[in-house]
């Protein structure tokens, strides 16, 4: 298991585009918001926390097909199902190592992002902590997502169309944390609905998606 | 001592019957042969035998972990040297040390080349020398000497033998003499029948007699 | 006798056979009385004036928009436990129906918020929840018309409906949740039954029977175009063995 957490996260820092690319298109979401909307301070300050969050989740979008397609191309997948370590195994490993090399950079980087956005200096705290426990709920989701498409041609887009509604809740309450947090709220119930949300798909999406690859295996 | 049985096996391409009746079975230091032409269903035998996709009918008896399987694709990573490609599936398989495997396929020179750098006929043997690491008794091979030369192709004869004189079995797909004093099974027989002869017809097709 | 022969592909197609015409006609008589007795011959409502006539449309439509979602869950599950593929392919015949019904609720939504709420569209949690559940549909049916061996779709759809039910479910709650954060509890959802009297009520409910009456029609029509499909293709898949 840490060999094969390991193997994934060698792989995305030697191929290059697992950190680079999510980070990049997080900064020029963020980047490219300000452009739209105007300049000016309180508006920024106002949609920063969703903003922020749906850069992140778009982010997190985009390296989502690479967590199993190119397995199943280069054969390894096969040899993975066949191994002694479970499925369902793997795939909370491949999701972990996705969260490790784009979630959490993306956790690391967003209170740079939030001086851009002009975010309420409460919001930081928040900001962070949200993403820190909203962002594996996306990688794992992004995961089931991965596994139903895997065996299919040009399943990216499809990918997307699959995940983006299953990520709403997580959407929800991690900007609504943030939103609470900034302005200086209580924030306790939709921190524990966004962490429910993740304890949840990280305990059960796992078997969901080890069955669909089964299925598109065979 | 029997490593694998298999009683009746029915199996099917995506919802087409191809193979029927199929009954084999393989004792330790046995290599077995299958042959038949192209599209007759070797490869979907093998992945059944894998396990990695259901039988239509039939009884597959195995050790659980027992099969090592080897596909037309060879499961390497180009960003990966030849060394952590074969470290990579030992962890996996919870087995320790390459070095044999890199000296049974002759790949201790190549051993820190990137996987991107390799020839079709390297990464053949590399694909080969997982199976050495794999640690499992039955190997399930699928068209094993393609790309390979022909000192290439006595090198896995020799890997296979070493295996079999260690008590393993072999199941292998191949149109080339190994040289090996194995069985040789044909599918042919085994071909599914068309329904208008009295064949399967899939489980949906049967609700229409 | 168990109801697991209707699963049969051959017994469906006779039983529907004879079914069919009686249930169409039966649902086109609903609706036709439902509509007429609602739109003409029931009051304005205090509140809403005429508008509330809508709701013979938007009611039906969006209960069935969740109805046909949770009948796809329950053959899909059937399918996943005693693979039945009549059960598979009726699942996925109320998709597209079940997303006309999901349309159609947000487009007469959007119809009576107008005069109303004074807007085409608010974040309203109702109207936004069926949006989601939309979305849900398309996915569904994306990732039916994706895959190209039959049983795997069934099967890569069933899951996805099962863990989408969860997700659907979660973002209705959500959905509350966040527009609460925004409005402060300043909620412009109207509760139906509170302001609906018996006037109303009985030309609503003969509107209901005749949108359900109608989805079975449907459903029922899909399904069998779906085996015959299936079956075209199997035949088809023989000849080019033999």
């Amino acid at each position: 298991m840490i060999a094969l957490l390991l193997r994934d996260i060698r792989l995305a820092v030697r191929a290059g585009g697992g950190f680079g690319f999510g980070l990049a298109f997080f900064l020029l979401v963020t980047v490219m918001v300000p452009f739209g909307v105007g300049p000016e301070p309180a508006t920024l300050a106002k949609i920063a926390p969703g903003i922020l969050w749906v850069g992140a989740l778009l982010s997190c979008l985009l390296s989502l097909d690479r967590i199993f397609a190119l397995d199943f191309e280069d054969g390894s997948l096969d040899l993975l199902a066949t191994a002694p370590i479970p499925l369902e195994g793997v795939v909370a490993i491949k999701a972990l190592a996705h969260w490790l090399v784009t979630g959490l950079p993306l956790v690391l980087v967003s209170p740079v992002l939030g001086v851009l956005m002009n975010l309420p200096g409460p919001g930081y705290g928040w900001l962070v902590a949200s993403l820190l426990a909203g962002t594996p709920a996306l990688s794992v989701i992004g995961a089931f997502g991965a596994a139903l498409t895997v065996g299919l041609k040009r399943g990216g887009l499809l990918l997307s169309l699959l995940v983006l509604p299953m990520y709403v809740p997580t959407l929800i309450f991690g900007a609504e944390v943030v939103k609470r947090g900034a302005m200086g709220l209580a924030t306790g119930t939709p921190m524990a609905l966004l962490a429910g949300i993740t304890a949840g798909a990280v305990a059960l999406l796992p078997f969901a998606a080890a069955a669909a690859i089964r299925v598109n295996l065979r | 001592m029997t490593l694998l049985a298999v009683h009746n096996l029915s199996i099917a391409r995506g919802t087409v019957p191809v193979l029927e009746g199929v009954s084999l079975s393989l004792a330790a230091g046995r290599a077995m042969v299958l042959r038949g032409p192209n599209g007759i269903g070797k490869t979907t035998l093998l992945r059944c035998i894998a396990g990695l996709q259901p039988a239509l009918e039939g009884v597959i008896e195995a050790a659980p972990d027992a099969i090592a399987y080897a596909a037309h694709a060879d499961g390497i990573k180009a960003t990966l040297t030849v060394a952590e490609n074969l470290e990579f599936w030992a962890a996996i398989f919870g087995t320790k040390g390459i070095d044999h495997a890199l000296d049974a396929m002759n790949l201790r020179d190549l051993r820190d080349r990137r996987g991107a750098n390799l020839s079709a006929g390297q990464k053949r043997r590399l694909g080969l020398a997982r199976m050495l690491v794999a640690g499992r008794p039955v190997w399930a091979m699928d068209e094993p000497t393609v790309s390979l030369d022909a000192a290439s192709v006595a090198l896995f004869a020799a890997a296979v033998l070493g295996h079999l004189a260690q008590g393993g079995a072999a199941l292998i797909a191949t149109h080339i003499d190994l040289g090996l004093q194995a069985q040789v099974l044909d599918l042919t027989p085994y071909r599914a029948k068309a329904p208008q002869d009295g064949g399967r017809r899939g489980a949906f097709d049967e609700a229409f007699t | 006798m168990s109801i697991w022969e209707y699963a049969n592909p051959k017994k469906f197609m006779q039983t529907t056979e004879v079914i069919l015409p009686w249930v169409a006609v039966l649902a086109v008589l609903c609706l036709v009385t439902g509509l007429v007795w609602g739109f003409f011959f029931t009051p304005d409502a205090d509140r809403f004036g005429s508008t509330v006539k809508i709701i013979y449309l938007h009611v039906p439509a969006a209960m069935m928009a969740t109805s046909a979602w949770a009948m796809m869950l329950v053959t899909s599950l059937i399918w996943l436990i005693r693979r039945h593929h009549v059960s598979a392919l009726s699942a996925k015949a109320a998709a597209p129906v079940g997303l006309c019904f999901t349309v159609i609720g947000l487009v007469t939504g959007a119809i009576w918020g107008q005069p109303m709420w004074g807007t085409w569209w608010a974040w309203d949690p109702r109207l936004t929840a069926f949006l989601i559940l939309a979305l849900f549909y398309l996915g569904y049916i994306a990732l039916w018309s994706a895959v190209d061996d039959p049983d795997t779709a069934a099967d890569l759809t069933s899951v996805l409906c099962i863990v989408g039910s969860v997700f659907a479910f979660l973002s209705r709650y959500a959905v509350l949740f966040w527009n609460q954060g925004l409005h402060q509890g300043a909620s412009l959802s109207l509760d139906k039954k509170e302001n609906v009297s018996d006037v109303y009520w009985i030309p609503l409910l003969v509107c209901i029977a005749g949108f359900v009456l109608l989805f079975i029609t449907l459903v029922f029509l899909r399904t069998r175009t779906e085996i015959r499909a299936r079956r075209l293709a199997a035949l088809l898949a023989r000849e080019r063995l033999a």
